[in-house]
């Protein structure tokens, strides 16, 4: 009988209460498979960060089970810190020490032997390559978000945690980092990150957890979420404006706004037959001349703005 | 057990790789602050005093002196190494790294263990330049010198975790260690205190290493040289055994 992988991460009633009686989580259940890109969205001190440092041993848990690559994180914590880099949403840095040296550091730390291309590959892919011998108290923040991010690849992981890596970097790295992680998920490796920048969770991940006040909201794949929550609307600019809509149009979900010079009609991607042909034609019918058109989607970020206020 | 040998290695070179950069405050600072008593007390004033034991004081004093700098050292540099990651941060990988506790343990400890007996040495190098030497039992002698670096640098490794700033990390060495090192029979012997103060010194457990350590140089000692080893045996369980309840235990480094 062929035995099945275990995911890349599995985390079981995971529970945490810090010393003051903070409970930073709850009763967490999460799989992540390999390969893919998970992102963790939530609102400051929801619980990302927690559950993140738990999982790379920074942080104890109060309960509950999490085995990484099918390793207990406790029992088996060798083999399953091997397979994870992690990059802090902290710039910690060793300012006196080269570019190089940091890396090869790391690598080491890891109980890999010397590898001296892998490391030059590493510092390349982040454009390090030609500040190898700089110390790391001469780069600019971007640089040294970099070297981080140099540090957590230097052993060669299997699954990453970028813990908001693009808070407070420029638009090229930001470009830049993405490139990376989309270049890692071709290789195969897992990508778990938070961001505040909710737009690339939906550019980047395929699946989004949402967490708030230490619960997981939900877990969703992302083009799934944006379908059975987003909003699609057409507004229809009027050629003159009216004052209530026809009543040969009340099977649609229209509104009228703008003094009546515009309708707004609400309808979701999930059905497949968006009617919106045949309101026009009714349209026409009723002698209502239109002037434009234009749709609009909300964003991962109102589902889940959406989502937080539907839970409190 | 150990299993990731690497780890220790790239703490280990890590570590030693910060004394080299910062050459000036790791060695050349405390040898030249070390000289200065051995010219003082040794050369000058040591001329004007009598023997102790058989030995000129200029030479009784040395093994106390070497003390009193592996002592502040090994506490120092250990306490410091631990300390400026949990400071900077940069901690966080060392904690996710596959590496067990003894692993980081042994890392940095023995950077700071080497780095303190490398001093000793120089220092009892520069000595003979000053004061006439002689080592009785060398064997012995490194033995002492690498087991107190070994187990002040342990002390100092638990001071780097339990400090929350940089005052607290000061103040084992320079209100602790450095006093009981002065009482503790570096610059005369205890026959020359009154008995109740002899007892008194007794409860410092610097006594028993400089005086072993001193014995290891000129067979004169204030106490039995098997009980100044056992003191130090003794010291480095404890100090052992706090270290393997902060990481069972994950005191100051994880929440």
């Amino acid at each position: 009988m062929k035995q099945s992988t275990p995911p890349a991460i599995e985390v079981k009633d995971l529970s945490k209460t810090y010393e003051g009686g903070f409970q930073a989580l709850s009763e967490v259940n999460l799989n992540i498979e390999h390969g893919e890109i998970f992102a963790l969205l939530g609102p400051n001190g929801a619980g990302k960060t927690t559950l993140i440092s738990i999982l790379c041993g920074l942080v104890t848990r109060s309960s509950g089970e999490i085995r990484i690559g099918g390793h207990d994180i406790i029992r088996d914590y060798r083999s399953a810190r091997q397979l994870v880099g992690l990059v802090p949403q902290e710039l910690a840095t060793d300012s006196f020490e080269s570019v190089w040296d940091t890396v090869s550091f790391s690598r080491g730390l890891f109980g890999l032997k010397r590898n001296d291309a892998v490391v030059a590959g590493v510092l390349r892919d982040l454009s390090l390559y030609d500040k190898r011998d700089k110390q790391i108290r001469t780069l600019s923040g971007g640089m040294k978000r970099r070297v981080m991010i140099a540090k957590a690849l230097a052993h060669e992981p299997r699954i990453l945690f970028l813990d908001e890596p693009t808070a407070g970097v420029d638009v090229e790295l930001r470009q830049d980092m993405w490139n990376l992680v989309r270049g890692l998920q071709h290789n195969g490796v897992t990508i778990i990150l938070t961001t505040h920048y909710i737009e690339e969770a939906e550019q980047m991940a395929e699946r989004v957890g949402v967490i708030n006040h230490g619960r997981l909201l939900l877990v969703e794949e992302t083009s799934q979420l944006m379908r059975k929550l987003g909003r699609k609307q057409l507004t229809i600019e009027l050629g003159q404006s009216i004052k209530q809509v026809p009543d040969q149009l009340n099977g649609y979900r229209l509104s009228l706004i703008n003094d009546g010079s515009a309708l707004i009609y609400d309808y979701a991607d999930e059905f497949k037959e968006s009617g919106i042909a045949d309101l026009l034609r009714r349209l026409n019918q009723a002698g209502i001349v239109i002037n434009d058109l234009h749709t609009d989607q909300s964003s991962l970020e109102d589902i889940f703005l959406d989502l937080l206020k539907d839970r409190q | 057990m150990i299993r990731n040998p690497r780890a220790i290695l790239a703490i280990y070179l890590f570590e030693m790789n910060r004394t080299r950069r910062t050459l000036m405050q790791s060695i050349v600072a405390p040898v030249i602050s070390t000289s200065l008593y051995f010219v003082v007390f040794g050369a000058a004033i040591g001329s004007r005093i009598d023997e102790i034991g058989g030995v000129s004081y200029g030479a009784f004093i040395v093994p106390g002196l070497i003390m009193l700098m592996l002592l502040t050292q090994s506490v120092s540099n250990a306490a410091f190494g631990i300390y400026f990651p949990r400071f900077t941060g940069t901690i966080y990988e060392i904690l996710s790294a596959p590496a067990s506790y003894l692993e980081v343990m042994l890392g940095y400890v023995g950077a700071a263990a080497t780095k303190s007996i490398i001093l000793g040495l120089i220092i009892l190098g520069t000595a003979w330049f000053f004061v006439p030497l002689e080592i009785a039992h060398p064997l012995l002698m490194l033995l002492f010198l690498v087991l107190t670096a070994f187990t002040f640098s342990l002390l100092g490794f638990i001071l780097g975790i339990w400090s929350e700033g940089f005052e607290q990390l000061q103040f084992v060495p320079l209100l602790v260690v450095t006093p009981l090192t002065f009482l503790g029979g570096t610059f005369y012997s205890l026959d020359v205190l009154p008995p109740v103060w002899q007892t008194v010194s007794l409860f410092n457990p610097v006594v028993y290493l400089v005086s072993g350590f001193r014995w290891s140089f000129y067979e004169v000692a204030d106490v039995h040289v098997a009980i100044s080893f056992a003191v130090i045996l003794a010291f480095l369980a404890i100090c052992i055994a706090l270290v393997a309840w902060i990481f069972r235990s994950g005191y100051r480094l994880k929440p």
